[in-house]
């Protein structure tokens, strides 16, 4: 090992670990300016969140939303590319699988409008994704700003959908009609009834994400397409030299981007409401740039973030019931922490570290 | 129909301020080469700090005071991650906005207990409208008379500082050497660096004009045309502020009529809501607010002219390598 490198267990894990860290402390110094005790805090969001199986339930509900957000994210850094828009992606999938579910929920069981919906999502997904990769390739607008502002595009959309379209009729609440049975993904508690998962709306959707990982895991480092989105994330013009088309690679990734985040909608849409609702993505599109960062673009680093994030979410939600000075917007903070020291500022304690290692390194050589 | 007209534009004004401020922080800072996608969380952050103070202390003006504070402040975290961290200058902005809208609303519960909102003001406490000279005696000339008395005079003192401060940035960015080094530095960075300026340096100093500017954003949210902090206020300002910027290809002038033309949609997207327009019909409200959206990505796709931004924006400056 040469002077100024890591070895990859620091590399992957102690600097994580403490960047981490300092969100986290940062956190606890904003509950202490709150007045409240943030070791209290700390009991009540983990008691939360794993102490009993509603509370895990929940955990690994929200879990699933931020795995299919987080994939979006990463598959999308790994060809260089930086998808803000995520949020937007999701809730345009919704709709896809919304409308899968409102033609079919009444004449088939779930299982035959399950895979519809899974396509129908992953299309209205890949589509939205679509414009902003094409721009980027073909005409070089920002792909980051595009994004953005699809986005904002994907709200107006959607609100005058849900409010003029889709309500049903003498109804006043912007939102689709309930899906029947045929829509309606079977919930965890429903299916392994031994389990307690109390009321959480955790369904089989978590299953449909961890394939989905398996899926991404395969697509990225073992097949000739995630060879040369790597390469050309990697360096752009030695892969175009190589033969990679930009142009190609930069719309197939962010359609396989989009299309991951469409799938968010499955967990919402069909597992948990059972109806498209205004604004169900609640910023998990965001939350999925916090995981891809933390998990560092690899399925399993995202699977442990996604569950660290469903813990905050969930956990975060009993702390604001059994603190109420410390609402839910607590997690929000702790989400701007994470993914300013996990992402902005991810090589601050590097100097520190690789320091610590060289002094270490060559007194145990001397030695 | 002359009053009608005036109604629309008068609050064009209004609607126009505050993406005006933030679209000029966020020329500063491109200019100089840092990319912001935070002005929203900074606006944000700023309504509420000019909110709490203004109605702790009193005064709009320790509103505004602490509104810039905590502006810069932000700014000034986007600029250690982004200039001496050298670290992804959009991951930085998208955590700013996250920070501000979990700080606010928290910090809002936690200290006034009223569902994250700050108590509403006085208006005592707030900038009130300004009535211009001869306003009231001019106001019955014809045509002109209402003109000034209702659009031009009867705002408040940050509307005419974001229209003066238009004029201004113009001539910091294109006529004086602070403004001739800022645009070096985000152009051609080794450049500027090999003429002995300090990248560093200006690009901080970009950055705290950016806060500065958001923060009088944030502070007319909140003391001026509000009356107090909500959630969630600036209600993607700051993006739209980004947008302008963009269709404004950087320029203050551009800058100017690109927030007016948005502010203008705003506005008549208020006027329109319900109502039928002669040969089209009713125009859902959903359409005015995605217009500027899609404008810009209109422009960014090169339909319309076509939007360079400063060559060196987004990329970190690194000295040497080791």
């Amino acid at each position: 090992m040469s002077k100024g490198q890591l070895p990859r267990w620091v590399d992957y894990g102690v600097l994580p670990a403490l960047n981490l860290l300092a969100a986290f402390i940062i956190s606890g110094l904003v509950v202490v300016v709150i007045g409240e005790d943030p070791f209290e805090a700390v009991k009540w969001l983990v008691w939360g969140a794993l102490g009993y199986g509603e509370g895990f339930g929940y955990t690994l509900y929200y879990a699933t939303n931020f795995i299919f957000t987080g994939l979006a994210v990463a598959v999308a850094f790994h060809a260089g590319l930086f998808n803000i828009g995520g949020e937007g992606q999701a809730y345009v999938g919704g709709l896809g699988i919304a409308l899968v579910c409102l033609a079919m929920d009444r004449f088939v069981p779930w299982w035959v409008t399950f895979p519809f919906a899974i396509i129908g999502g992953a299309v209205f997904g890949a589509a939205w994704a679509f414009i902003p990769g094409y721009l980027q390739a073909k005409r070089g607008s920002h792909i980051v700003i595009t994004t953005i502002m699809f986005n904002f595009i994907a709200s107006a959309l959607m609100v005058y959908l849900l409010s003029n379209i889709l309500i049903p009729q003498g109804t006043m609440s912007p939102s689709s009609r309930n899906f029947e049975a045929g829509g309606q993904l079977p919930l965890l508690r429903n299916v392994f009834s031994s389990f307690d998962f109390g009321q959480s709306p955790v369904n089989l959707a978590f299953f449909l994400a961890l394939a989905v990982c398996v899926v991404v895991w395969l697509l990225i480092w073992h097949t000739k397409l995630g060879y040369e989105i790597r390469s050309f994330g990697a360096n752009p013009d030695a892969a175009a030299y190589a033969g990679i088309s930009p142009v190609r690679i930069t719309v197939v990734t962010m359609l396989i981007s989009g299309a991951l985040a469409g799938l968010m909608g499955i967990n919402v849409v069909m597992g948990e409401q059972t109806r498209l609702l205004l604004d169900f993505a609640g910023g998990a599109g965001f939350v999925g740039i916090a995981v891809a960062l933390m998990g560092r673009g690899h399925p399993i680093g995202i699977i442990l973030a996604s569950m660290l994030f469903g813990l905050l979410y969930q956990g975060g939600a009993e702390l604001a019931f059994e603190i109420p000075t410390i609402s839910r917007d607590m997690i929000v903070v702790i989400q701007a922490l994470v993914i300013l020291f996990a992402g902005a500022l991810e090589h601050m304690f590097r100097p520190a570290v690789v320091a610590f290692f060289d002094r270490f390194s060559s007194s145990t050589a001397e030695a | 129909m002359l009053d009608t007209i005036i109604l629309v534009l008068d609050s064009t004004f209004r609607l126009s301020t505050p993406l005006l401020f933030a679209c000029l922080a966020g020329l500063f800072s491109e200019r100089s080469g840092i990319v912001d996608i935070g002005l929203e969380g900074k606006i944000l952050g700023a309504a509420f700090a000019a909110a709490a103070a203004a109605y702790v202390f009193q005064s709009p003006w320790i509103g505004l005071l602490a509104g810039i504070m905590v502006s810069v402040m932000l700014a000034l975290v986007h600029g250690y991650a982004s200039i001496s961290q050298r670290g992804n200058q959009v991951v930085s902005g998208v955590a700013i906005n996250f920070l501000a809208a979990g700080l606010t609303v928290l910090l809002g519960q936690a200290w006034f207990s009223q569902g994250g909102r700050t108590p509403a003001l006085s208006p005592a406490t707030r900038f009130e409208s300004l009535t211009l000279p001869f306003a009231d005696t001019l106001a019955n000339v014809p045509v002109l008379g209402p003109i000034y008395a209702n659009l031009i005079s009867g705002h408040n003192i940050l509307v005419y500082a974001s229209f003066a401060a238009v004029p201004l940035t113009w001539w910091i960015i294109f006529r004086t050497r602070f403004g001739l080094r800022l645009r070096a530095v985000g152009e051609n960075p080794s450049a500027a660096d090999t003429a002995g300026l300090s990248v560093t340096l200006l690009r901080y100093r970009a950055t705290i004009i950016c806060g500065i500017l958001c923060g009088f954003s944030g502070a007319y949210l909140s003391v001026a045309q509000g009356a107090g902090f909500i959630k969630d206020m600036s209600a993607g300002k700051g993006f739209i502020a980004l947008a302008a910027l963009i269709f404004a290809k950087w320029k203050p002038v551009n800058a100017m009529f690109t927030c007016l033309l948005f502010g203008f949609l705003d506005a008549l997207a208020i006027r329109l809501q319900g109502q039928e327009i002669p040969g089209i019909g009713e125009v859902p409200v959903q359409v005015f607010q995605a217009l500027p959206y899609v404008l810009t990505v209109v422009l960014l796709a090169g339909f319309i002219g076509r939007a360079i931004p400063p060559k060196a924006s987004g990329i970190p400056y690194v000295k040497e390598r080791t």
